[in-house]
């Protein structure tokens, strides 16, 4: 079987401005969901309180939020069905600190003749760590960002690494946009999430250069352009293939992972998918975007092969001891 | 067919993974085996956060003590002995006992002393609080972990996370009953003083502000038992329980549980003099700022043995003789950090996540042998024996797999099969130019490494990012993809290698790649 028989260059670089603007158009508009509507930061990051409850059959909410309202600890609860119609999640946006006394017990006891249930749950996070998870959690992201630009910076070129970054920044962008779209509870396996993204779509974008590098030094195409159009498309068929069997599985987690994994997995969809899409039709051409010089790049890589053969030439010399 | 090296790599590391995978597997009590993490299995996860300045105050107090029970000891009248804002202040009335006091207060380290005309004062220098700050943390974590041993829960971790928090993480914990009783005892302060009630004003207590008491230097405690009652004390304790050697639960006359303790030698004599002067008068024996009983002095009493009784259970008084002995807490602790897991929310989560697993396999699985072929089974062997080397490195390190982690391996069956497809690609390229079979392989190898290993350690850097600032669960999560994406070089890349060299004859006689590798050659 095969998706994508090689003829010819698909001309992408003519129609890059088109990509470009969309890529513009969706990370404006992420941006605008970021600061409108904005991100609901989960207890990992700000700190409060979760109870999950099940219940042997349909949880009575309205019951519950009787209950629970008698009880001034619970004052701006909100309480949300969690997955199923029997489970409930309980929010508070406090957290005490007392280790004796239990918020998991008191829930036990204020929901006392509301039906057979089970605490299944009590997550509590403090506002001291939740703001130290917020900055691990930057620091992650910062980190591997740089890490990564530097390492394609030493094996490529300055412009491939912030071609590159530029393309990540555009796909973890739009991902976090989704994650404001949906209103989903940033937490801490978002921040795996996102990393996760990271890494799979710089990995896409490497694939790519890693050809484009090849091609300057194999073919004898004079322009930019068209050794971007002979690269992107040869490696078309890698991309597609790869982004299909890890959607895969991403779908098979997003629909069999369960209610905790559920904002992973969809993370993980958007990330993935605009990934592919970036490494496609934005890294590329933003190559030519920073003035890529096929000239000077040739030029330096002789000078390099030159170099590595005068090395060759020495040590052979020592080697036979002419010196 | 000749055997290669790298095949032979591959078997040994299907062997070594089949090993070693097979305890977590089958959760066989023999062998190593990956521990699940209390997402999964359902436990207590708790990071306590240690409030060091009290650590500070308490120590204060115990030198006003120490200098309360020397003037008293060796006859030396003193005055307005208080404690506030972390100095001890009193007045010496008598000048010529001035150089006793002085060498008493010389052999307390780590103190400033200021005298002028009879009035001291003394401070605790910035090095011995900050050093006594950090011995509060130790402290803790040593008596947590003694009280957690003898509790009896199966694997209990304690330990340092940063300058002043404590992991503490009970796996073994299941029901809510439990989680309260471990909670308690981790918690509990078990802090025993003695102290004289002051027989002077005891009679007014019951209407005498905490304030008014404060000016005596005494102050009002609950009684443990009727908190009705109040008792009239005073402040400075006559010895605490650092003073403690044992600590055993025992019966009074009734058949009711009480604890017994003994001092040691130094409590004992003080202990002995105080009862020697105050015949009479009341000692209350104070645990926890609650005061347990408080019986009338009949005589001195030597020795240095005590009793405490409160109405207890036995459970009660059997964690509380455990608190009593693992020591008093420096410092009270407080929660930062809770989060616990029913062990049927965890069974819930392992279900949910290997059906992800399975199925996401399955798919994958049948895609590359739809669209490869022979070729895309080979890549599935490769595949199958990175999840075994993934499960078997981390049973090895003692690894935990946390829900988290579970989602990094089945991404890993994702990212893993990239390697193959980048390759097969490769050769395909080479099949379609028309090149033999020996040299497509040969140069699809050759070029799809540098892309492989690029993107490889990309990936990499991400997933130490996430090791090195990730807590917790997301760790595991780096982990699985790290081990992944390793064991990947060894199985996708070397591996499949391996059997390509080892098949090539039989494939360039058969001529059929469209059976080998999906496409045909091209002319």
């Amino acid at each position: 079987m095969e998706l994508f028989r090689y003829s010819k260059p698909i001309g992408l670089m003519k129609k890059s401005k088109i990509a470009m603007a969309v890529s513009l158009i969706l990370v404006l508009s992420s941006f605008f969901l970021i600061f409108t509507k904005g991100l609901n930061f989960g207890i990992d990051f700000a700190g409060g309180t979760i109870i999950q409850v099940k219940y042997e059959t349909k949880a009575p909410i309205d019951e519950m939020r009787k209950k629970l309202e008698g009880n001034p600890i619970f004052k701006g609860a909100s309480i949300n069905e969690f997955g199923s119609p029997d489970e409930v999640v309980i929010r508070l946006k406090n957290s005490s600190e007392s280790v004796i006394k239990d918020i998991g017990d008191v829930t036990r006891d204020q929901l006392a003749g509301t039906g057979d249930f089970e605490i299944r749950r009590v997550d509590i996070v403090g506002a001291k760590v939740g703001s130290e998870l917020r900055e691990k959690g930057i620091m992650a992201l910062t980190l591997a960002i740089v890490g990564i630009l530097i390492y394609v910076a030493v094996r490529f070129e300055w412009r491939f690494a912030v071609a590159s970054v530029l393309a990540l920044a555009h796909d973890l962008t739009i991902a976090i946009g989704a994650i404001s779209l949906a209103g989903l509870d940033v937490n801490l396996d978002v921040i795996a999430a996102l990393l996760t993204v990271l890494g799979y779509s710089i990995n896409d974008t490497i694939i790519v250069f890693d050809r484009i590098r090849e091609e300057i030094s194999d073919s004898s195409a004079k322009t930019v352009n068209d050794i971007i159009d002979e690269s992107v498309t040869r490696t078309m068929s890698r991309t597609v293939l790869t982004s299909l069997t890890v959607l895969i599985v991403l779908v098979t987690l997003f629909v069999f992972g369960g209610e905790i994994i559920h904002t992973f997995a969809y993370t993980l969809l958007v990330g993935v998918t605009v990934g592919t899409y970036s490494s496609i039709f934005v890294a590329s051409p933003l190559l030519e975007v920073l003035g890529f010089n096929l000239k000077t790049y040739r030029a330096k890589l002789s000078e390099k092969a030159a170099r590595a053969a005068e090395k060759e030439r020495l040590r052979a010399q020592f080697e036979q001891g002419v010196v | 067919m000749k055997l290669n090296y790298r095949v032979i790599i591959l078997i040994a590391a299907t062997i070594f993974g089949l090993i070693f995978s097979i305890p977590s597997f089958t959760q066989s009590s023999e062998g190593k085996k990956i521990t699940l993490g209390l997402d999964l299995q359902g436990g207590l996860h708790m990071l306590l956060g240690v409030k060091t300045e009290e650590a500070v105050n308490s120590q204060i107090k115990a030198y006003a003590s120490g200098i309360k029970h020397f003037s008293e000891h060796n006859e030396i009248l003193i005055e307005g002995l208080s404690v506030q804002e972390g100095e001890v202040t009193f007045e010496l009335l008598d000048s010529d006992d001035a150089t006793a006091m002085d060498e008493h207060l010389k052999t307390l380290e780590g103190t400033v002393v200021k005298a002028t005309e009879g009035k001291y004062s003394l401070t605790m220098t910035p090095e011995a609080v900050e050093k006594l700050k950090l011995q509060a943390v130790d402290q803790a974590i040593e008596t947590i972990r003694n009280r957690l041993d003898q509790f009896g829960l199966a694997e209990p971790t304690v330990a340092k996370q940063g300058v002043d928090k404590i992991l503490v993480e009970l796996p073994g914990i299941k029901t809510p009953e439990e989680e309260q009783r471990a909670r308690e005892l981790i918690s509990r302060a078990a802090k025993l003083e003695l102290m004289a009630v002051d027989e002077d004003r005891a009679m007014r207590v019951g209407d005498m502000s905490d304030a008014e008491a404060l000016s005596y230097g005494d102050l009002i405690l609950q009684d443990a038992l009727q908190p009705q009652i109040k008792h009239l004390v005073n402040e400075i304790p006559i010895l605490d329980g650092t003073m403690l050697t044992d600590a055993q639960v025992g019966y009074d006359q009734n058949n009711r549980p009480v604890i017994n303790f003994s001092l040691n030698a130094h409590g004992a004599q003080i202990f002995g003099d105080f009862t020697g002067k105050s015949v009479g008068k009341r000692l209350a024996i104070v645990l926890d700022g609650k005061v347990y009983s408080a019986p009338v002095i009949n005589e001195r009493i030597g020795g240095g043995s005590g009793q405490i009784s409160g109405n207890y259970t036995m459970a009660e008084a059997n964690d509380l003789a455990i608190a009593l002995r693992s020591g008093a807490l420096l410092a009270p602790i407080y929660m930062m950090e809770k989060r616990s897991v029913g062990p049927s929310l965890g069974a819930d989560s392992i279900k949910a996540s290997m059906v992800a697993l399975v199925s996401g396999f399955g798919l994958v699985v049948l895609f590359m042998m739809v669209y490869y072929r022979r070729a895309g089974v080979i890549a599935n062997i490769a595949l199958l024996v990175n999840i075994l080397l993934i499960v078997a490195v981390m049973a090895l390190f003692g690894a935990t797999l946390t829900l988290p982690g579970m989602a990094g391996i089945v991404l890993t069956v994702g990212m893993a099969v990239d390697s193959n497809v980048i390759i097969n690609e490769r050769i395909r390229e080479m099949l379609a130019e028309g090149s033999s079979i020996k040299r497509a392989i040969e140069v699809g190898y050759q070029n799809a490494m540098r892309a492989i290993t690029d993107s490889n350690v990309t990936t990499l850097i991400a997933a130490v990012a996430l090791y090195v600032y990730g807590t917790g669960a997301i760790k595991g999560f780096a982990i699985t993809i790290s081990i992944g994406i390793l064991a990947s070089m060894l199985t996708a890349i070397l591996g499949t290698h391996g059997i390509y060299l080892m098949l090539q004859d039989r494939i360039e006689k058969s001529k059929d790649t469209a059976k080998w590798f999906g496409v045909k050659r091209g002319k």
